[in-house]
């Protein structure tokens, strides 16, 4: 495919023009694709939560309310644009940008099919786990600069809580990594002749909530918990730059479960089939399975009230961060004992058969650990910690 | 190095999405945890006290309607009760049954509201909240069926009530009354049992018993505290003590007890209305009362259980067609009180959560 | 602990995830209306001139005083002496459809209309003329009229005042 942009480019331009001509035609596509998804899965969320909920959701604006997404941008685009007088304008006008760039970065090294990746570096999912840690830079500028105390309480907790969350969630990379042997997004979907997530449901379900809490989607949506503080960081933000972050928000949404795809659901391979049919069907396929996943993280945030800070982060250190480590220990062991038994030469993988059993093995744990945790945790402390009620302590 | 901090003082409100109106809260904050707590109240203050001086008797019906807007017929009730004491007027027996009837339908669209609002609060994208917005819509169909309104009723008059029930009115309420128990179940299942709800509620906003009492927290605040202590039960008004039905009391009063005495107290007033319908006897609906009522120079207080508390109007009449005086006992506003105390030393995030499961409504507060 | 913890949370996923194949409650209101129920009260009123004597019932009992009534005497053959109604303006901007005049008048004259789609631009749009009043649909609903709830009349059809009063003048 790019060879072919490159050769059309050639017939005009030197090659090392026409390559990056090539770069950046695929650029532009790729963000123009995304953004587009993107617009109707805000659509969709809306749709599916108004089902979840009993009711139609937004269907009034063209045929089954297609054209939601682009009322919605008109709306926004036509929005005045204020800058409050006690913002710091420069971080508060780019911090939407901070927070948007990452999440269309991704979609650099996600692939859609064979022959279709952007880039597929060798470190594809170390520069995921890279890029997006640069957009809590921008979501923290955003509730410094606003001047608003609920920005600022926003801002402080998205930091807190992406922090926390990237430990297990990097753990639970390196044990899909280290079955694997390599970290090229390409090669990890090449390997999973049946989907890791049956391999290592423990990692796929520690990576699953450290991302809903990376995306600050319920029940960990602290950062922009309306109920308490308001909008979090996009408190002050109108018009295009709250639709930036609105946009930034749901790309990164996207482009999570297009790793959880491609990490735990065999990317564009349709399962149990071997041979990639055709690019096209094998971008079909990849794009329902992200939208599934998607669809999960709005069935969560249809069902689930939210937790408080303190939990969602003891949750990550107490919970996610041992059973991650755990599971990590055995992974390596397992992955060493399995090279050797079925005697893997160097430059191959596990056989499918290998990751059967090794399936079995960790499933067995998974269920084994799961019920020995059930065992110590003790049900919620009910003893009262009163505070006292004295009247010297009120402004009353 | 010691760290140069200061407390935060946040406005929690009047404009905040989750004080259930324009209530005003002013946190002193050390990070996320409460130092101290102020409630400002009277952003929405209405003068319904003033304005009944100056209508009669008839029409400050329809003032009482705008106070807990979610309960208007307990509030007709509380009020009508409060002039057939002053002027001595006997209520005859079917229209105390349609009372208990309406205002025990009242009571569970309310409580629908204040626990669909405080799953709200405790972050749910509202599903519960439209959950239980589906039942009140029920509850509203057949109160509309009653008097022709949904919200503002009216539908208490002095001596009895204003319609006689529509012919359809009964087996509709069957109906209801035997689907209901299986939505309060359906809440049970997505909610009692949910961990979330759990971690978040148990053991927060905490009000112990005695506290409760200084405080004059009355209604399912107070039992949610382990008090035992319902007005249905205490001083019984209308016909109430010809129904048999049990008062859900809690252990620990905090938020979680709170949501579970109101989820329970559904039930109960579901067992209520369904005996009142089965010993529903005929007449009259209506005393031989005037249009413009002159009760005799003098004062009465009467109070009812109201779905947030204990409801009460003190009228002092001079014997004119309007009060000289009426004064609202309002439960939401003296339930507030205990808010401060409550909020203390937990976080943000619980803030809000306790407020909400106080049920306040800001219509009734600022009067 | 008897249960898996966690559990709880698990089947409030699946209470949700039934409603996702379950129809809506809702209905989509201006393709699909729900008919309100024979006794509402409308945000409009129903008035037979003929039946009104201006006694003013309706506004003594007004409790925001918005209906305003002009009178002046007069006779007419078929009748006799009456006061003839030069003005009824009711002014739903303010109204808070309590039907406490409906209960008020003595005479049937006045009745709440089933209609609830009456919104202006204006304030001014929102008070109720005579003129509108006599030439506006005759569609009362039984808000505090016994003898309609006898008729099992539901909104329908057209009343003209003799169908629709306790007696007829």
């Amino acid at each position: 495919m790019s060879n072919e942009i490159i050769s059309f480019f050639n017939t005009f331009l030197s090659t090392s023009q026409s390559e990056a001509m090539a770069t950046f035609v695929g650029i532009f596509f790729l963000i123009n694709f995304v953004i587009i998804i993107v617009a109707f899965m805000t659509l969709l969320e809306r749709r599916l939560l108004g089902r979840l909920q009993n009711r139609i959701g937004p269907n009034r604006t063209g045929p089954n309310g297609l054209l939601q997404p682009f009322a919605d941008v008109i709306k926004l685009l036509t929005k005045e644009d204020i800058v409050i007088p006690a913002a710091d304008r420069w971080p508060f006008n780019i911090a939407p940008l901070l927070a948007l760039m990452p999440a269309l970065s991704v979609w650099i090294v996600i692939p859609f099919a064979p022959t279709w990746i952007l880039a597929d570096l060798d470190i594809g999912i170390l520069f995921v786990i890279a890029i997006t840690g640069v957009s809590v830079i921008g979501v923290f500028m955003s509730g410094w600069a606003s001047a608003n105390k609920f920005a600022l309480l926003g801002s402080m907790r998205s930091v807190a809580s992406i922090i926390s969350y990237e430990v297990p969630m990097i753990l639970a990379i390196i044990a899909v990594v280290l079955l694997v042997g390599s970290m090229s997004m390409q090669q990890i979907v090449l390997f999973q002749s049946i989907p890791l997530v049956l391999v290592q449901p423990a990692s796929f379900v520690i990576f699953l909530l450290a991302i809903v809490a990376e995306l600050n989607r319920s029940p960990f949506d602290i950062v922009e918990a309306e109920s308490e503080i308001i909008a979090g960081y996009h408190t002050e933000y109108t018009g295009m730059k709250f639709a930036t972050f609105f946009l930034a928000e749901y790309t990164a949404a996207l482009a999570w479960s297009a790793v959880v795809v491609t990490l735990f659901l065999s990317g564009w391979r349709i399962p149990f089939v071997q041979a990639d049919i055709h690019p096209f069907i094998d971008g079909l396929v990849f794009l329902i399975k992200t939208i599934f996943v998607f669809c999960i993280f709005v069935w969560f945030r249809g069902t689930w009230p939210r937790l408080r800070i303190d939990q969602i982060l003891g949750f990550s250190w107490k919970v996610l961060f041992p059973i991650a480590t755990l599971n990590l220990v055995i992974t390596a062991i397992e992955v060493l004992v399995f090279n050797d038994v079925f005697a893997v030469a160097e430059g191959e993988t596990l056989p499918t058969i290998a990751l059967v059993a090794m399936g079995l093995i960790n499933i067995a744990i998974f269920i084994v650990v799961g019920i020995a945790l059930n065992k110590f945790i003790k049900p919620i402390d009910q003893e009262p910690q009163s505070y006292p009620v004295t009247r010297e302590g009120m402004t009353l | 190095m010691p760290l140069n901090t200061e407390p935060i003082l946040l406005n929690l409100g009047p404009h905040h999405p989750s004080t259930h109106g324009v209530f005003r809260l002013r946190l002193i904050m050390d990070g996320e945890i409460i130092e101290d707590a102020e409630p400002v109240m009277g952003y929405m203050h209405r003068g319904s006290e003033k304005l009944a001086e100056e209508r009669t008797y008839t029409q400050i019906i329809t003032l009482t309607d705008r106070l807990d807007w979610l309960s208007g017929m307990s509030n007709n009730l509380a009020y009508v009760r409060t002039v057939e004491k002053l002027s001595d007027v006997e209520v005859p027996e079917r229209a105390q049954y349609i009372r208990v009837i309406s205002v025990e339908l009242m009571r569970i669209a309310s409580h629908c509201m204040a626990l669909g609002f405080l799953i709200n609060d405790l972050g749910a994208f509202a599903t519960p909240l439209m959950y239980m917005f589906r039942e009140r819509e029920k509850i509203l169909d057949l109160l509309e069926m009653l008097c022709g309104a949904r919200i503002t009723f009216s539908y208490m008059r002095i001596g009895g009530i204003s319609h006689d029930l529509p012919e359809e009115f009964l087996p509709a309420l069957r109906d209801f009354v035997d689907q209901m128990p299986k939505h309060i179940d359906e809440y049970d299942e997505l909610l009692t049992k949910n961990e979330i709800i759990q971690t978040r509620a148990k053991g927060q906003g905490l009000l112990s018993a005695q506290n409760a009492v200084d405080f004059g927290v009355t209604g399912p605040n107070l039992r949610a505290s382990g008090v035992k202590w319902d007005l249905r039960k205490s001083d019984p008004y209308e016909v109430y003590d010809r129904f048999e039905f049990d008062i859900p009391v809690g252990d620990h009063g905090d938020n979680y007890d709170r949501y579970w005495v109101r989820l329970q107290e559904m039930r109960e007033s579901l067992k209520i209305i369904s005996q009142a319908m089965e010993q529903i006897p005929g007449g009259l609906t209506r005393a031989n009362v005037p249009f413009f009522v002159h009760p005799p120079a003098g004062e009465a207080y009467s109070h009812i259980e109201a779905p947030k508390g204990h409801l009460g109007f003190y009228i002092v009449s001079d014997g004119t067609i309007s009060p000289w005086r009426c004064k609202i006992r309002s439960p939401s506003f003296i339930n507030l009180g205990a808010l401060a105390s409550m909020i203390i030393g937990s976080k943000l995030a619980d803030v809000v959560v306790t407020f909400g499961s106080l049920d306040t409504i800001l219509g009734e507060v600022d009067r | 602990m008897t249960s898996f913890y966690g559990l709880g949370a698990l089947k409030g996923l699946i209470v949700t995830l039934r409603y996702l194949f379950r129809k809506p409650f809702t209905v989509e209101y201006p393709d699909e209306k729900l008919v309100p129920n024979p006794r509402f009260r409308g945000n409009s009123f129903v008035w037979y001139e003929d039946r009104c004597t201006g006694n003013g019932a309706c506004a003594k009992a007004c409790p925001l005083g918005i209906i305003r009534i002009v009178t002046h005497p007069t006779s007419r053959p078929d009748i006799g002496n009456l006061y003839a109604i030069d003005r009824f303006d009711i002014d739903t901007g303010r109204c808070m459809f309590c039907a406490l005049c409906i209960e008020a008048c003595p005479y049937d004259a006045v009745f709440m209309g089933n209609d609830f789609e009456r919104a202006t631009k204006t304030r001014d749009g929102l008070v109720i003329h005579k003129e509108d009043l006599v030439t506006g649909a005759k569609l009362p609903t039984q808000q505090f009229r016994p003898q309609l709830e006898a008729m099992e009349y539901k909104g329908e059809e057209e009343l003209d005042q003799h169908e629709a009063g306790r007696w007829s003048l």
